[in-house]
């Protein structure tokens, strides 16, 4: 389990405001939910202020999101912090999270995860001194067919193998955006090697 | 109405009564740390697992729901084993330092460990530590020791009503936090360390003073305010060690405001231990002979309309009552125990008493607040508005200041105009209050303190009528003093007799010298620049402004040292019971105005308390219902007239400092420097 982030080691901004097209969708948002149950918005809006922000959450900016709800502040305080996909602390452009739950552990995520290390240079938890990398463990992503499995921003990276791992880093730091999904070129969560029933539907078929 | 049988025994209940509310009315004890029952059920400790037929597993009781033809057991081997699983669970983390807990003794932790603890720790890691959270002045926190049961969580959002504490990351790093280090906002925060199952939030000023074992305790009455909580006072020796609530679902619930909680180090300071004569412009000790024949002389061959008396707010009734036959008898009829200056009419019970009766509150569907910050002028009758609030179906206005209450309730109306609006129906407001079925109002006494009270008392009777507040089943006309020597005060007839002088008459009297006498009981909240050249007798317990003016000294006895009656808003006269003796040569108030009496020549015809009281009930019977509200019966009161459009303005200032002993309380100083200021001005309703 991470550490709970009690102890920043960063500074923290003074101010936070959503911008003009955040606020905008932060309302559409807001209005899915029936009259006085804004609050329901919360996660959505977390999210929202997460990604104006760089990729974390500092305290101004779930104050930001209980205000805009009308919610008491430690509200909103206790579901930033209840969930680890909310970031109390800075991260890199490109923050890689490896699954090391049993499945993707049991398909080599040790690997990757040593990969990673070894390329940016940093332990599980640092970001690299350019800002662009930032090296996350994570329980389980929830794509166990396809272990093991990366998620990198909104990217699911599966059938990870660490050389594929290193062509994903190089291509990130590159300024590209490799291809997301299997890294094998299997279509979904497919057996290995094709189909092995229903053979008589041909790829593109099965696209239709 | 289901019926259901629990260890063998069969019991039907209501309906929605939880299996463990049921074992209770049967007298079964379950183990509970998170549930309580005047909060919400999470059922997250566990620890009140019973065994249901039929059920795979043993279910937590209370939060099960009562079903018909359940059978359920709390005695047997897998209800015993479950809940010893859950304890060795709970003690994993939990620090083994009971010799240093000042919840020893009195921890349901410890006690419940005792039946369902494991003789040693099979648990080999390190327990887990967690940094003390601030959580004010008066809450103390060791966070390691906490079991997350979120009572403290629950009674801040739910009771009082100030969203300041919560439950910060998840699992095993789960903590309780307020709103990063910030002191709680609530008058009520003492409770939290009375909720708190274990010795995770105790009481600061109280912390390694003393253990429960050695403390005697008297149940008896708080008198910081006018609503009467029910208080137990915790003494060791002479001491006064810890002031705890007591329960009264008419009055206080289980809950108790800071003030009267934490003001009891006021106790200790600051104290009259002896009479003091004024020679030269310097108080000197004296003998209570020398203070007595020194009074003497002064009032020696002075006529009675040179004489008054004016009675303080914390005055029991003893002592105004014999005060009052004291000046009679002197020849005085100018005597008020409205030091205040609040200007009503006492001729008719129902126009100053809280008719209703605090518990009424939750029957009431409109409410409309006069003058009044409840918060701070009646804290648990803003906590039980604010219940009735969380019920449901109730609408909440004031004329008045913009206040955070705790609840939401809309300003409509800022002083006697709006009352005079609502009368004849031209208010908006009028519509909401037609449709009510059982309106309140409550008036505070920010609308009696000025210069037409009495035209508003009689507005908001006029009100009251027009919208069926008096009816044989239902009397929602309240009135909210703030001091808890005022009713009492009034119905033992401390007022001023014919052609005598009230509270504003004395003072003005005592500056142009038409005045030479006053006697102040316990009255220190009056401009004493007022008393000109006037002969000061000041009687009371604290070296307030009173006793810098006064020219004679008799030191009497604090809430907490004497047997009086005390007589609250709603008109229930209860007894405080001597915890401890006074200090030094100080005595209990009557006696002190007894002995006076025989010096000047005129002795009161009592020698016992008992004699005392039973004058009393002969001069008013209402004296004799101890703990009872004698309805009040409806006449018309208050004097129709004139008003001022200005404000009302609510009288209190700063909660933490309304009278001698908290002034002279430490605690309530600093919890005037943490709380009171831009931290209790947020205006609007919040939360």
């Amino acid at each position: 389990m991470s550490a709970p982030a009690s102890d920043h080691g960063h500074a923290e901004p003074t101010s936070f405001t959503f911008t003009p097209e955040n606020l905008e969708l932060a309302k559409r948002i807001i209005a899915k939910y029936p009259q006085g149950k804004q609050a329901s918005a919360c996660m959505p809006l977390l999210d929202v202020a997460q990604r104006q922000n760089g990729g974390w959450l500092p305290r101004v900016a779930m104050d930001a999101v209980a205000d805009l709800l009308g919610m008491p502040r430690i509200r909103v305080y206790e579901v930033a912090t209840f969930y680890t996909m909310y970031n109390k602390n800075p991260v890199g452009k490109h923050h890689i999270q490896v699954c090391t739950t049993t499945p993707c552990w049991l398909r080599g995520s040790d690997d990757i995860v040593h990969t990673c290390k070894k390329k940016l240079g940093i332990e599980v938890g640092e970001t690299t001194a350019d800002g662009q990398f930032t090296l996350g463990e994570v329980e389980c992503s929830g794509a166990c067919v396809n272990a093991p499995v990366v998620q990198i921003g909104d990217d699911y990276y599966e059938d990870v193998a660490p050389e594929h791992m290193e062509h994903i880093l190089d291509a990130l730091a590159r300024g590209e955006t490799p291809k997301p999904g299997s890294q094998i070129g299997r279509q979904s969560s497919e057996p290995v090697g094709g189909p092995t029933t229903l053979k008589a539907f041909t790829t593109a078929q099965a696209d239709d | 109405m289901p019926k259901l049988t629990i260890d063998g025994i069969e019991i039907e209940v209501e309906p929605g009564t939880s299996i463990l509310q049921a074992c209770e009315q049967l007298g079964i004890e379950i183990p509970r740390f998170c549930y309580h029952e005047r909060l919400s059920v999470p059922a997250n400790c566990r620890m009140c697992l019973v065994e249901m037929e039929r059920a795979p597993k043993p279910v937590a009781s209370c939060a099960m729901p009562c079903g018909d033809g359940m059978v359920v057991r709390t005695n047997s081997e897998t209800v015993l084993k479950a809940r010893k699983g859950v304890m060795e669970f709970l003690l994993i983390n939990h620090p083994l330092d009971c010799p240093i807990c000042d919840q020893g003794g009195e921890c349901d932790l410890q006690d419940q460990a005792m039946a369902y603890g494991f003789d040693r720790g099979r648990y080999g890691e390190n327990k887990r530590a967690v940094k003390d959270k601030y959580m004010g002045p008066v809450i103390k926190t060791i966070m390691t020791r906490c079991i997350h049961c979120t009572r403290c969580i629950r009674f801040i959002n739910e009771v009082a009503g100030v969203p300041d504490v919560g439950a910060v990351y998840r699992g095993e790093h789960m903590e309780i936090t307020t709103f990063v280090e910030k002191a709680i906002g609530s008058e009520l925060s003492g409770n939290l360390a009375d909720v708190c199952p274990v010795g995770a939030l105790t009481h600061k000023p109280y912390a390694f003073t003393a253990r429960p074992w050695e403390l005697r305790k008297t149940e008896t009455i708080d008198v910081l305010d006018a609503v009467g909580s029910n208080i137990r006072v915790d003494a060791r020796g002479a001491e006064v060690m810890r002031v705890l609530p007591r329960v009264n679902d008419d009055i206080n619930e289980e809950w108790l405001n800071d003030k009267s909680r934490y003001s009891y180090d006021g106790l200790k300071r600051q104290r009259l231990d002896r009479p003091y004569i004024r020679q030269n412009g310097k108080l000197v000790p004296a003998s209570w002979a020398e203070a007595f024949t020194a009074i003497a002389a002064r009032l020696k061959g002075l006529s009675g309309n040179r004489i008054a008396a004016i009675a303080g707010d914390l005055v029991d009734v003893e002592a105004q009552f014999a005060l009052k036959e004291l000046l009679s008898r002197l020849g005085s009829a100018n005597l008020d125990c409205r030091q205040d200056g609040a200007r009503f009419d006492t001729s008719v019970r129902a126009g100053y008493l809280f008719n209703s009766g605090i518990a009424g509150i939750e029957k009431a569907d409109v409410i409309l607040l006069v003058g009044t910050n409840p918060r701070w002028e009646g804290t648990l009758v803003n906590a039980r508005i604010r219940k009735r609030y969380l019920a449901g179906g109730v609408t909440i206005a004031s004329i008045g200041e913009q206040r955070d209450l705790t609840y939401p309730y809309s300003v409509i109306g800022s002083g006697p105009d709006t009352l005079q609006q609502l009368v004849d129906g031209s208010h908006p407001f009028s519509e909401t209050l037609r449709a009510a079925k059982n309106p309140m109002i409550i008036v505070g006494m920010g609308a009696f303190q000025r210069a037409d009270g009495l035209a508003v008392q009689a507005a908001a009777r006029l009100v009251g009528e027009a919208y069926g507040m008096f009816r044989d089943d239902w009397n929602g006309f309240n009135v909210l003093h703030t001091a808890a020597a005022r009713v009492g005060g009034i119905e033992a007839g401390f007022l001023p007799g014919e052609g005598g002088r009230d509270t504003h008459g004395i003072l003005d009297g005592a500056s142009k010298g038409e005045i030479d006498f006053v006697y102040l009981l316990g009255a220190d909240e009056i401009d004493m620049a007022k008393l000109g050249n006037a002969f000061v007798v000041y009687q009371g317990h604290h070296g307030d402004a009173g006793a810098h003016r006064a020219d004679i000294i008799l030191p009497g006895a604090a809430y907490t040292e004497k047997n009086a009656v005390y007589v609250n808003t709603e008109g229930r006269p209860q007894l405080a019971r001597l915890a401890v003796f006074p200090p030094g040569e100080a005595r209990e108030d009557w006696k002190i105005v007894r002995a006076l009496s025989e010096v000047l020549g005129t002795t009161l015809p009592f020698d016992t308390h008992g004699q005392l009281r039973q004058r009393l009930m002969a001069a008013n019977p209402i004296f004799g219902a101890v703990g009872e509200m004698t309805p009040a019966s409806w006449a018309p009161f208050g004097a129709q007239g004139p008003v001022d459009a200005a404000p009302f303005v609510t009288p209190i200032t700063n909660f933490y400092m309304t009278d001698p002993i908290s002034r002279a309380s430490v605690t309530m100083a600093n919890c005037t420097e943490a709380l009171v200021g831009p931290a209790q001005e947020r205006t609007g309703t919040h939360g």
